[in-house]
Parts: C-alpha cells; structure tokens; sequence
C-alpha cells in the first residue's frame, strides 16, 4: 500500500479491546522478563555463596584461578593452540574427502563392487570403534615403528593421520545418512530425463544430500577441534600439553583453564554458526511458516 | 499460578547447594582420641598421636606403572626399589611394621590437587622447587637428582661430549619432571623438546628415532640403557640451572602435621648413614656417567 492510498482511505485505529490487550501482553512480558532475572539472580548469588564460603575454598581459588599463575602460561598455551588450529584446519580438508568418498563407495549398488562395499563398511566399523585417543597412540607409535622408507616421524603429522581416520568414519556415516535421505522419486525422475547414474548423483543427489547434512558436520567439527588436543600423547608441544607443562611444573591447574577457555572461544562461535545454519534449513523447508 | 512455582524451583535449588555442607574429617580424630593422654604430649611424632588418612595405617601414594630403579616389578609394597625402600625405612623410624603401611595409587596430576588427600605422604620421584611449595608440603630432601641424556649409540648424538653438541637434537622428555625445564634452560635446543605423558612413550620415541635423545634423571638414565633400550647409551649427566642442587621430596597436604615427624625420621636416617646405604644398593653409582658442560 503506497502513502498516499493510506491517506485517502479511513486511518485504520486500534480499537480499545486490542490496546488494552496489547498492554497486558507487554506488562506480561516484563513479568516474565523481570522473575527470570530474579530468579537467576537468586540462584546465582547461592552458588557464588555456597562455593566461596565452603572451607577449600582459597585453596581452589589458588590452584585454579590463580591470575598470576594464568598470565605465566597464557602466551605458551596460546602458541600450543596455534598448533591444535592447525592441525584441524589440516585435518579438516581430508577428511571431508576421505568421509565423502567411503560413504559414496558404500553406496555402489552393483554386485561387481561387493570387495570395495565391504572395505568402506569394514573401515567405519575400525575407525569409528576404536577411542579416538587408543587410534592416535596407535599411529602415532606403531607407524615410525614399521621402519619403513618414507614413513612419517613427525607427531604432528602421525596425530593429524589419526584424526583423519578417525573422523572420516564419522563423517562418511553422517554422508551416507544425507544420501539416504534423498527421496528415491529424486533419482527416478532424474534417470527418467536420460542423466546416467553419475550425473544423477552429481548433479541430483549430493547437492541435496550435502546440504541436510550441514549442521551434524558442523558438529562433527567442533568435537575435532576438541579432539586435537589428545594428540598431545605423542608428544607436540599444543595447548593442552603446553598448559600440562605449566601446571606441573609449579602445581597448579589454573593453565588447564587458559586451555579451556581457548577451546571454549573457538567451539562456541561454531556452535553458533551450526545452530543459525539449522535454523536457515528449517525455515527452508517450511517456507517460513511454522508447519 | 505458574510463576511463584518457578521462585519455589530457585529456592529449593538453593537450599540443595546449601546442604551440601562442608565435609568434615571426622576420620583423623579417631587415632587421637585412641592415645593415652600423656605419651601425646611428651613425643608428638608417637605413633598413636600422628593424624593419619587410615587410622592406624600409613597410608602412602605413589603412580603407577612404578618405574626401577625407584620400585621394582611395579610393586611399591614389596620393600624393593629406591623410594619403596626409603618409605619402609621411614615407616619404621616412625614406629610402622611393615603390615602397617598401605600403598595407594596417586597419579601424578591428582598428587598436588587441593583437598583432603588419599594419602599421608606421597613418594613419587617429586621435585622440590619453591612454587611447588605453593600447593603442597614437601619434606627434606632424600635424593640428590642430576639430569642426563640418553641417545641409540652410533647416532650423531651419542657421541656429544658437551651440551652445546646436543642443541640440534631433538630431545623427549616425560611430562610433568623437571628434566623438561633442565632441557629449556641448560641445553635450550633449537627444535622444541617432545613432551609424552609417561616415560615408556619417550623410550618408545627414543627406539622409533622420532627422536634423537632423551633426559632423565641419572638413575632412570641406568634403567633405560640396561634394561629398556637396547644399544643405547648415557650421553652424559649435567646439573639442572641455578646453582641449587635439584632434591627429590616425599609430598604432604599443604598444612599436614605428619612432615616434622617424618623430617626427623628422615634426618635420622641421613645421619645413620642408613639412606646412603639404601641408595648404594638401589642406584647405581653415578660415577659412570660423564659431565657435560
């Protein structure tokens, strides 16, 4: 409706009814607002209460926010978790190949690729059923141990292997599921317009596929970015290890919690982005209504 | 009414928190009271007047795997080893017979945590340095550590006869010793040091030549050559910086009763001649080993 339509015809007023309904909702909302806030508060205040009164307490503060202790391990831990970025950023890109292409191999149909089929679902089995940190110190020792030409020494590069093969059974699962979710009336359709079996997953399948699994890979990422930190085992010097060092050496954990809160700083964000993604899907599908 | 449902939800929340009320030692009364009135006051350190975790008990902590030459066959109750051996002798100055001593697990992380401890004092190949005394209370010193350097023999670095050939190695050491800082500040390499949680790892390293040399202290360095990696041999020994010789401690709860008891025990010890004794039969005599400078 233009201005002037809105001028010409009769102002629309809220009749008396709706003004006073609309008070009450706003008052209702303060209510509501205002006893979240109190009871928080109140809940607040009792934890800070029970937890500074209790008697061990000094002795928690000292050895776990020691602000002094925090600022002496800071700068360390932060050039660790440079580390631990890099090592799942690395990480990151071959495993969504290595994810990507188990789950397509475990959805060949044809008999001839029954050997390749067995292997993709024989390796999710393995990687996904081992502990990731059991995998690390398996790689991380066994490899260099083969003595083979060639075989990589540096624990860096042993603990992001681990991680790949660890978290590409995951990530293949989580492909394999998108895959599944496409309606079969998608390939049909597709077969039906003359594309062969590849232009359909190409062109069909996975574009859809990939974007349903978007949140659940997210996640999967935020757990290795968490995860990079078992690598520590093998020895690289990265923020956990470098907080480890620090607490050891003068017997206090205030350094695990720098690591924490870095880990915390980097996960959060992406949690954010997972949910915001989530949400973008939903409203997709349901073209903005609330069906 | 849904509201005041929600203030009844916060309060009962809080009256949760409050009843989880301090805890009480009540279990370090129960040998007091059990002593005569009299003997208390005259010895202190009289076995019955002692605070213990265990009534009755010395309660002692170690890690495990318990490492030779410190315990032997990872069992620290069979009197064999250094430290295990150290104990016993303590426990006995102290009035314990040998079934009076209980031996419990307590990794090394958990050793120095705040709060009522598992044990009455922990026996562990610690350290002891000032900021560690922040957290924790350490008796007198029952060893003097020097560190040393473990490399495969034939390699570049076995044959180093001064710290400043080791600086290209690549060195491991195990988490949480203070060989790590002895790296950092007498050696300082030019590649950062390799850091594992325990030491079978940095041997494992050591054998995979992920890495070219470890530090230990001198008597792990013993054990390792002897019995864990074949072919390889001490480097060398070197003093840790600071001019202040490096002593091993046993560990107590910040503010424990039991450490001038267990001071005297263990200055009793030194002057009998009795811990030099133990240590003769336990480590191996250092003089092996060459300086390096």
């Amino acid at each position: 409706m233009t201005e002037g339509e809105a001028a010409g015809s009769p102002l629309w007023v809220k009749s008396e009814r709706q003004r006073r309904r609309e008070a009450e909702l706003r008052a209702r909302g303060r209510r509501s607002v205002s006893v979240a806030t109190a009871s928080t508060i109140v809940v607040v205040v009792a934890l800070v209460v029970v937890i500074t009164k209790s008697p061990g307490w000094p002795r928690v503060q000292a050895t776990f926010f020691s602000p002094e202790a925090f600022a002496k391990a800071l700068p360390d831990v932060l050039r660790g978790f440079l580390l631990n970025i890099e090592m799942f950023l690395v990480a990151e890109v071959f495993i969504l190949v290595l994810g990507l292409l188990v789950a397509l191999v475990r959805g060949l149909r044809a008999p001839v690729f029954f050997p390749l089929r067995a292997l993709a679902v024989l390796y999710t089995d393995v990687f996904r059923g081992i502990p990731t940190i059991l995998l690390i110190y398996l790689v991380g020792f066994g490899i260099p141990a083969l003595e083979l030409q060639g075989t990589p020494r540096d624990p860096v590069t042993l603990g992001i292997i681990a991680l790949v093969l660890s978290y590409s059974a995951y990530v293949a699962e989580v492909f394999r599921a998108g895959i599944e979710s496409v309606h079969p009336s998608q390939r049909a359709a597709a077969r039906s317009l003359a594309l062969t079996q590849g232009q359909t997953l190409r062109y069909v399948v996975l574009p859809q596929a990939v974007r349903r699994v978007v949140p659940p890979l997210l996640n999967d990422f935020v757990s290795l970015q968490k995860d990079t930190a078992l690598v520590s085992v093998i020895g690289p010097l990265e923020a956990l290890r470098q907080a480890g060092i620090h607490a050891q050496y003068d017997f206090n954990y205030t350094p695990y919690l720098a690591a924490a809160l870095l880990f915390i700083a980097l996960t959060v964000p992406m949690a954010r982005f997972t949910d915001h993604l989530a949400a973008r899907a939903v409203r997709r599908q349901t073209g903005g209504g609330t069906a | 009414m849904r509201r005041p449902t929600l203030l009844l939800a916060s309060g009962a929340l809080v009256l949760a928190a409050a009843a989880c009320a301090p805890a009480n030692d009540t279990s370090t009364t129960a040998s007091g009271a059990a002593s005569p009135a009299g003997s208390a006051a005259a010895n202190a350190c009289a076995k019955e007047s002692l605070k213990l975790t265990t009534p009755g008990k010395l309660t002692i902590g170690t890690d495990k795997p318990a490492y030779e030459p410190w315990f032997k066959d990872d069992d620290p109750a069979n009197g064999q080893g250094f430290e295990s051996a150290v104990a016993y002798a303590v426990a006995e100055k102290m009035g314990f017979t040998k079934d009076e001593v209980a031996w419990t697990v307590v990794p090394f992380d958990s050793s120095f945590a705040p709060g009522p401890k598992q044990f009455d004092f922990d026996v562990n190949q610690v350290s002891i340095t000032p900021s560690r005394a922040k957290a924790v209370d350490f008796s007198q010193g029952y060893y003097t550590v020097k560190q040393s350097v473990v490399a495969l023999g034939g390699t570049k670095f076995a044959s180093a006869t001064s710290l400043a050939e080791l600086k290209d190695a690549k060195i491991g050491v195990q988490a949480g010793t203070t060989a790590l800082e002895a790296v950092r500040s007498v050696i300082q390499p030019a590649k950062d040091p390799s850091v594992f949680n325990q030491q079978v790892d940095a041997v494992n390293a050591l054998k995979n030549k992920q890495i070219d040399a470890i530090v230990v202290d001198l008597p792990t360095a013993f054990y390792v050559t002897a019995a864990q990696v074949e072919g390889s041999k001490i480097v060398g020994q070197f003093a840790a910086n600071g001019g202040q010789p490096e002593e091993f401690g046993l560990l107590f709860q910040k503010g424990s009763p039991l450490v001038s008891c267990v001071d005297k025990a263990l200055g009793e010890l030194k002057s009998s001649g009795h811990l030099a004794q133990i240590e003769s039969q336990w480590l191996t005599a250092a003089a092996g080993a060459p300086e390096l400078k």
